[in-house]
């Protein structure tokens, strides 16, 4: 996982509630078998009028916008599904950092383990931050925990473990390797019921 | 200190960490799928590590797999996850029920089918819809595949324990009104996010007259309500469902003994309770684009409240003041890990005893394993469905979210029993309006939904 601190950058508003996986990345596209090629498929159906066509009104098309590593949205982002894909598929567009109201408990699991920052704003917040100009940068600073814009700061809350994890760019699974001795102790007092 | 039925199971699997904290939970059960399992391979073969625990994994083929001609998979890249998964499957040595093996069918159907899901476990799959095995009670929920690598490697999971919920339903379910319409009536009421971050159990005079399969439908949807997982006690239901399966303990009694400790001790102890009283609850209908968009059926379309209300509208060609009963529909869904088991078949297959789907509709029946389309058979269900109009399929995901060819149309209005009705879900453009198997096999036969509480039982 690549390690992520501060995140400066201008940023892509798309305040709908309830953005579901099936919307960040639509079924056809999960056949692959790799963790990349998902971006040019993000949000497939609002973003293309057909195959190959782009719908020039939607707002991830718009030339201003691109480059954008900031993603601002409503509440309860990412449910349905639990596709890693949503993340991979964002990641891939080039997104770091989500602002929204609030988040599946999947699609924040995924998040973490993909060194995508899935942040929580309250709704005045993120309205401020939706309103930013395009070519406007918004900074987003993990050691400090805090998302700066102008004369703003709004300060996020996030568990000292999964900044740890973010910050320092580690492996989950070289970490729980470490508890061996305990999961085998665990093993052992497994209760047997044949 | 009074504790839920969660807590005693989490506090029993915690390896390290404190609450509050993320805590290294142990994992009893882990199930597999061809979809979201591929790169969680790829991640072990680039480290060089195994799966831990073979014993404790079980794998199957159900997103992808067609219903028609299951051999002949015609989508290359559709073919390319199923032969990626056999592959692994091989290569680690994990159990598989691969096309055409007499236990394939849609994960959360074979796992409790087989004994695999049983009280007192932590199950996990990369599939959001695990939360079906909290029936059992057992802490079953979806996770990613980033984490479906990390169990495969340690048979372990870093979790944040979650606010418990408790669910008190409670009344006699009136007729024509199934453990579909309580989920339903209760996402309607509580919304799509009601749940999340919630250990949600659902306890009452209404779940204890419950089947397994009705339990299952219930916590099978507690995801769309947002729940990080959704339970039932343990109770003799349950104990006498898992005895004699496939991999069921060999020794019962003594499993039983340890699962009658799973229980609440008083619904003081959860962090927060809702109630839920069915005695006059109507069957329900989704008829926008999430499961929380639903109305009971005599009930007319929600005015617009909001710009996601404009936006689901628009989308699904419909307006605010219509009668719910008015909906035409023309494509048919039996099937799903929500409802795709014996006893939803049999139901609809009761209704469409002797009558005929409406002329021009299309209707997809798709048992939820192989063993239900077996039973099924031999009971002579298939026939029933078969004189119908339907189309008798082989088991899988199938229409519910459409990867394999089983797609409903664009633009037309399908009523169907599975759990989902995001835009596309079911197909570029489909309109899906989300009901139980009795409400979907009547709107099957008038072209629309009926008020089945009218209809003769």
């Amino acid at each position: 996982m690549e390690p992520i601190t501060t995140v400066t950058s201008t940023s892509i508003p798309l305040m709908r509630e309830n953005i579901d996986t099936d919307q960040i990345i639509p079924k056809q596209f999960l056949k692959n078998i790799l963790k990349v090629g998902y971006g040019k498929n993000l949000f497939f159906d609002w973003r293309y009028v057909a195959p190959n066509k782009p719908n020039p009104d939607f707002i991830l098309n718009k030339p201003e916008r691109q480059g954008a590593e900031i993603l601002v949205t409503g509440d309860n982002f990412g449910c349905g599904s639990s596709r890693e894909h949503a993340v991979w598929a964002l990641k891939d567009w080039g997104f770091k950092v989500v602002i929204a109201g609030g988040y599946s408990d999947i699609f924040y699991m995924n998040s973490t383990k993909n060194g995508v920052l899935a942040i929580i704003l309250p709704e005045d917040q993120r309205k401020i931050l939706a309103a930013v100009a395009p070519d406007a940068e918004i900074t987003v600073d993990l050691p400090n925990q805090e998302v700066r814009y102008e004369d703003y700061t709004f300060p996020f809350d996030i568990d000292p473990l999964w900044k740890h994890k973010f910050i320092n760019g580690l492996d989950d699974i070289a970490i729980t390797m470490g508890y061996e001795d305990q999961i085998e102790n665990y093993e052992a007092n497994i209760p047997s019921y044949n | 200190m009074q504790q839920t039925m969660f807590d005693k199971l989490w506090n029993r699997h915690v390896i390290s960490g404190k609450p509050g904290e993320p805590q290294l939970i142990y994992v009893d059960l882990h199930l597999l799928h061809e979809v979201t399992s591929p790169q969680a391979f790829e991640g072990l073969r680039e480290n060089n590590r195994q799966v831990r625990r073979t014993d404790k994994t079980f794998a199957t083929m159900d997103h992808n797999v067609p219903t028609k001609d299951i051999f002949n998979v015609q989508d290359a890249i559709s073919r390319k996850q199923i032969e990626t998964l056999a592959k692994n499957a091989k290569d680690f040595n994990i159990r598989l029920a691969g096309m055409g093996h007499e236990d394939q069918g849609i994960i959360h159907v074979v796992g409790p089918q087989l004994g695999l899901t049983q009280p007192g476990m932590v199950i996990v799959c990369g599939d959001s819809h695990t939360a079906t095995h909290g029936a059992f009670g057992s802490i079953a929920f979806g996770i990613g595949t980033s984490e479906v690598e990390h169990v495969l490697a340690t048979q372990t999971i870093w979790q944040t324990k979650p606010k418990t919920m408790g669910i008190h339903v409670h009344g006699k379910l009136p007729h024509g009104v199934y453990a579909k319409d309580i989920i339903m009536g209760i996402i309607a009421r509580e919304g799509v996010a009601f749940g999340t971050g919630n250990a949600v159990e659902m306890y009452g005079d209404t779940i204890e007259n419950m089947s397994m399969e009705e339990r299952m439908t219930l916590c099978n949807m507690g995801i769309e309500g947002g729940a990080k997982m959704c339970m039932v006690k343990p109770d003799q239901t349950t104990f006498d469902y898992v005895a004699g399966r496939k991999y069921a303990p060999k020794n019962m009694d003594k499993a039983i003994e340890d699962w009658k400790q799973y229980y609440t001790d008083s619904p003081e102890a959860f962090d927060q309770v809702i109630d839920f009283d069915v005695s006059n609850l109507a069957p329900f209908i989704s008829w926008g684009t999430n499961p929380g968009m639903s109305v009971p059926v005599d009930q007319k379309l929600p005015e617009i409240k909001n710009d996601d209300d404009q936006k689901a509208y628009d989308y699904v060609g419909l307006h605010p003041g219509e009668e719910a009963t008015d909906i035409p529909i023309q494509f048919i869904f039996f099937g799903s890990c929500t409802n795709g088991r014996l006893s939803d078949l049999k139901i609809a297959a009761s209704i469409l005893k002797g009558h005929h789907i409406a002329e021009g509709m299309q209707a997809l029946v798709v048992p939820g394993s192989r063993a239900i389309k077996k039973a099924a058979e031999k009971m002579g269900i298939d026939q029933i469905f078969k004189d119908a109009g339907c189309e008798w399929r082989e088991p899988g995901c199938s229409a519910c979210l459409g990867m394999n060819p089983d797609q409903v149309p664009a633009g037309l209005h399908c009523a169907s029993t599975s759990n989902r009705n995001f835009e596309g879900r079911q197909g570029a453009g489909s309109r899906t309006h989300l009901a139980s198997p009795a409400m979907v096999a009547y709107a099957a036969i008038n072209g629309h939904f009926v008020d089945i509480r009218k209809e003769e039982a």
